[in-house]
């Protein structure tokens, strides 16, 4: 895929930066016109994928989210890797509802919910470790603004 | 992200300010727990008017709430949610726990 513009962002895996990191991406989509709507649908699901690596990643100890964005012509592409421990089950941890942490009061809608606010949500390994979570959404209006002009 | 409580004619009205994620959830935990665990009320209606951003990590922050006042048989209600909280709630079916009142 030909991309028009990127940009790549590392933070630590603390929840003071998930604030951070939904304003970070969101910023950067804008030179593609996005309605706020859509502009609500990437931040919350770039701070569920942020959540993910904060809550889930790092059980012994510290470690690094690096949020990269990709931005083609009406298309933003949306990798928040980790170095942690990864997912076993990739089809069971996207179960609505399903979560390792029930006693802790986690609704496990987290891939649900990214799934449902963007058009396609991957899971990879991230190289021998860790997890990445690519989310995927074609902007409307940036369409339409381009076929305009 | 700020919390605001106070009863009224037997209903506690909570308003939620700001962000509620992960960062902010054990801070409204905390807050909403000393809101419903003190005065008398019959029912309970969160004003999510300033709201200005919340994920999956609120729902469970608002289910958990919810089952402990279903022990004490009190509803919970939501009012004013954003376009936003709205589709969340919706997706999540959280309005089946706490209907939307206007």
């Amino acid at each position: 895929m030909k991309t028009n513009n990127f940009m790549e962002v590392k933070f630590k895996a603390e929840s003071v930066n998930e604030s951070f990191a939904r304003i970070c991406v969101a910023s950067f989509c804008l030179p593609l016109n996005p309605t706020l709507d859509e502009i609500n649908d990437i931040k919350t699901a770039v701070s569920e994928a942020v959540t993910n690596c904060v809550v889930h990643a790092y059980p012994k100890g510290e470690g690094d989210v690096v949020v990269r964005v990709e931005l083609d012509a009406n298309e933003v592409v949306i990798s928040v890797s980790d170095k942690g421990i990864g997912i076993k089950d990739f089809k069971k941890a996207r179960e609505p509802f399903y979560t390792t942490k029930a006693d802790e009061e986690r609704s496990g809608m987290g891939f649900a919910v990214m799934e449902s606010f963007m058009d396609k949500v991957e899971l990879q390994k991230n190289g021998d470790k860790g997890l990445v979570v690519v989310l995927r959404k074609r902007l409307k209006r940036s369409a339409l603004t381009k076929q305009s002009c | 992200m700020k919390l605001k409580s106070r009863i009224y004619n037997g209903t506690l009205y909570v308003l939620l300010c700001g962000e509620l994620d992960e960062h902010s959830a054990s801070y409204v935990r905390e807050e909403m727990d000393k809101a419903f665990g003190s005065g008398i009320f019959k029912q309970i209606i969160i004003d999510l008017s300033e709201l200005e951003f919340m994920d999956s990590t609120g729902i469970g922050v608002l289910i958990g709430r919810y089952k402990k006042m279903k022990d004490r048989s009190i509803p919970i209600y939501i009012c004013n949610p954003s376009s936003h909280a709205e589709k969340i709630f919706k997706m999540t079916g959280l309005y089946e726990l706490m209907p939307k009142i206007v």
